[in-house]
């Protein structure tokens, strides 16, 4: 196989000196990590790389020698490096070397250790292949699930391939925390060695992020515990929480701000992820909610919404009569039962009345109410549009009602036709067996029984037609409190945090290597 | 080495095929189409126009018109970022992988790498294609856990579609690099 050298771009420009990195066996590369200048102490170098291997895991080693030379080739650094081969062994040595100000390189390897060395390794070609560190240390790359058959001692997982040499780089970050102005025995050239990268912001969020998590974590569990206490559970109140939505969206976001501010660190980086995500939806969610909320306090809306209200649900109670009257007379051509329309229609009719008087009776307090339930947008956008679409579902009870009425009636009237109908025809519906059987019925009761079919037949498009319009109407409502819900799981479950990494820092979000 | 021959895509449009053996087993393919012709632009900035002209006559409203030169100027920068292909490079590194690279007309690149693990082999395949039965290069690629098992077949060229003629050749290219690569591969 050809030897294949991964060297970092930042060491292209380094004065001369020792290569040092990870030697990878199974796919015959070398990864160089970092160089090493002179002057310096052979037992302090491999000091250095015995504490570096113990932090890390990674096993580095001296690899080879880096020469970057003028012109003249010089015979003291040649034969100086000739000599450093012996001090530090390893097989295979590499000799790279690059002529200052030209692109002129020539890479080497030889087998010191091996008594026949051009037996095994005849001619080998040496490929040089140039990697980004910095690149190659910010991507992500998600670790391999652990094998079941791995053995315990076995800390190194392999996973084959140019993972591997990611992995390499990756766990060897210790070595790249010195960098040229400390003061240490040994002098490295490496990506960090101008300066280790870091930025005040997050140094500083990281130090304060562990008391704060501490605080609201603690505050948060409060609340929880508050809520999940035994009065809720009580009739009333845990039926009314489970019909609100707003209770629902309430509850669903002090889950995710407990899970944020979690005082354990996440374990992988999906987690990381997760959490990332779910603080910027909150904080996104919070923005949109105190934008609306600056809205309808502006130029007195709130006034202008209550006034807007009264009129609005008086008008809509309008046009229902103006369907009940509709379909009290001929609708659409078709001949009603003329008693029982009248007595539906009267009876929703008075459905109506009630209704109007009693938002009649709420209208002064309407403001007051929609002014603190304003308030509450602060909590976030999804809150607010919940209570709108349950002030939605209260204000549109009446057509609940109705269409709760229309249904039972029509179910009761489609089981008494169907149990008639069997009646009509001689059979029964055999409860123990659930099966229809033939039964014999005397004459009175056949008599009775078809009478009240025939009376239920021709009573059957009335009601059916009510059915159908208040079930039109139900639905209309229930289109609208859906896309309101359907918003509210939209700003929920975005991932807006992976998808503004993916548009700025793309290689963080890496690809799983293969499974072995 | 290197060197350039001229080949024809399967609706007969003019293909380049340059080829670079940088090492003997280190080669590269690029396959370069032809641009993006004037008499086509001037025929499609035509109809559009005219199609406007008779939308303003209608409505009588100058904002078709400042509308049709936005979606023009879009529409083409549009198509040349992500449409149009100019040259499809493959290289082959021996022991390393493959490579493949599409340079968009507005200069964009997008590359996919495939480890040497993962490649089983390059075939030419056949297609159902429309009305046509094309051929078309791919890479057949495995998992390392089961080397006799096909995970994904990735063709390449697939935009500038050329024809047999110059399939076989890249085919041929390629298998003696993939025969070193198992050659060394097994002996290790």
């Amino acid at each position: 196989m050809v030897l294949k050298v991964f060297f970092p771009t930042c060491c292209a420009s380094a004065d001369s000196g020792l290569l040092v990195g990870r030697w990878v066996p199974g796919q015959s590369s070398a990864v160089i990590l970092a160089v090493v200048h002179f002057p310096f102490i052979p037992i302090q170098v491999k000091e250095l790389l015995a504490q570096v291997q113990k932090a890390s895991q990674v096993p580095v080693a001296v690899l080879g020698t880096w020469c970057h030379r003028q012109q003249e080739p010089q015979e003291s650094l040649g034969n100086f490096l000739e000599g450093l081969g012996t001090i530090f062994s390893h097989d295979p040595w590499l000799q790279l070397c690059r002529e200052r100000g030209t692109r002129l390189w020539s890479c080497k390897a030889t087998y010191p250790q091996m008594s026949n060395p051009l037996d095994m390794h005849p001619e080998e070609q040496v490929m040089l292949i140039f990697y980004d560190q910095r690149k190659l240390l910010l991507s992500w790359l998600h670790p391999p699930p652990v094998l079941p058959a791995c053995q315990m001692g076995d800390t190194t997982a392999s996973t084959g391939g140019l993972a591997d040499i990611f992995d390499t780089v990756a766990r060897s970050e210790v070595l790249f925390q010195n960098d040229q102005f400390d003061e240490r025995p040994v002098r490295l050239s490496h990506w960090q060695s101008e300066g280790v990268e870091a930025s005040i912001l997050v140094e500083l969020a990281k130090r304060a992020s562990g008391p704060v998590c501490l605080l609201l974590a603690s505050l948060l569990s409060l609340i929880s515990a508050a809520s999940a206490c035994r009065l809720w559970k009580l009739w009333p109140l845990s039926f009314i929480r489970s019909k609100l939505s707003t209770c629902e969206q309430l509850h669903y976001r002090l889950k995710h701000l407990s899970f944020i501010f979690s005082t354990e660190k996440a374990q992988n980086p999906m987690q990381l992820m997760r959490k990332a995500n779910m603080l910027v939806s909150v904080l996104l969610d919070v923005a949109l909610g105190l934008l609306l909320l600056s809205w309808l306090h502006s130029n007195n809306r709130i006034g202008q919404l209550a006034n807007a209200l009264v009129p609005v649900a008086d008008r809509v109670a309008e046009e229902l009569q103006h369907l009940l009257q509709w379909l009290m007379g001929a609708p659409a051509g078709l001949k009603m039962n003329r008693a029982l329309d009248q007595v539906l229609g009267r009876f929703f009719l008075y459905h109506i009345h009630l209704w109007i008087s009693y938002i009649h009776l709420m209208s002064p307090f309407i403001e007051h109410i929609l002014w603190h339930v304003g308030l509450s947008a602060c909590l976030g956008l999804t809150v607010a549009l919940s209570i709108f679409s349950d002030i939605i579902a209260l204000l549109t009870f009446h057509i609940y009602c109705f269409y709760v009425y229309g249904a039972r009636l029509y179910c009761l009237k489609i089981y008494g036709l169907s149990s008639l109908w069997r009646l009509f025809r001689g059979k029964k519906w055999n409860v123990l067996r659930q099966r229809v059987d033939s039964c014999s019925y005397d004459l009175d009761q056949l008599f009775i029984g078809t009478l009240l079919f025939t009376i239920l037949v021709f009573l059957l498009p009335t009601t059916a037609l009510y059915y159908l319009v208040f079930t039109l109407l139900r639905l209309l409502v229930i289109t609208v409190q859906g896309l309101i819900h359907l918003l509210v799981d939209l700003i929920n479950s975005l991932p807006l945090y992976s998808l503004g990494l993916r548009l700025c820092r793309p290689y963080r979000l890496a690809d799983k290597p293969p499974v072995l | 080495m290197e060197d350039e021959k001229s080949f024809s895509d399967i609706c007969g449009g003019r293909l380049a095929l340059r080829r670079r053996y940088y090492s003997p087993y280190c080669r590269e393919f690029g396959l370069s189409s032809a641009r993006l012709s004037l008499c086509s632009l001037t025929a499609v900035t035509c109809a559009v126009w005219l199609a406007a002209y008779g939308l303003f006559t209608l409505c009588e409203n100058s904002m078709v018109l400042s509308a049709t030169i936005f979606i023009t100027i879009l529409g083409l920068l549009g198509y040349l970022h992500f449409v149009k292909i100019d040259q499809e490079t493959l290289l082959i590194i021996d022991s390393l992988g493959i490579q493949m690279t599409s340079s968009y007309a507005s200069g964009k690149e997008s590359t996919t790498f495939i480890e040497m693990d993962k490649v089983k082999d390059i075939i030419i395949n056949e297609a159902i294609y429309m009305q046509k039965v094309i051929y078309y290069l791919c890479i057949l690629l495995k998992e390392p856990g089961k080397p006799h098992e096909i995970s994904q077949v990735v063709p390449v060229f697939q935009s500038a579609k050329p024809r047999l003629d110059c399939l076989i050749e890249v085919y041929r290219s390629c298998q003696e690099v993939l025969a070193h690569q198992k050659a060394t591969a097994t002996s290790l």
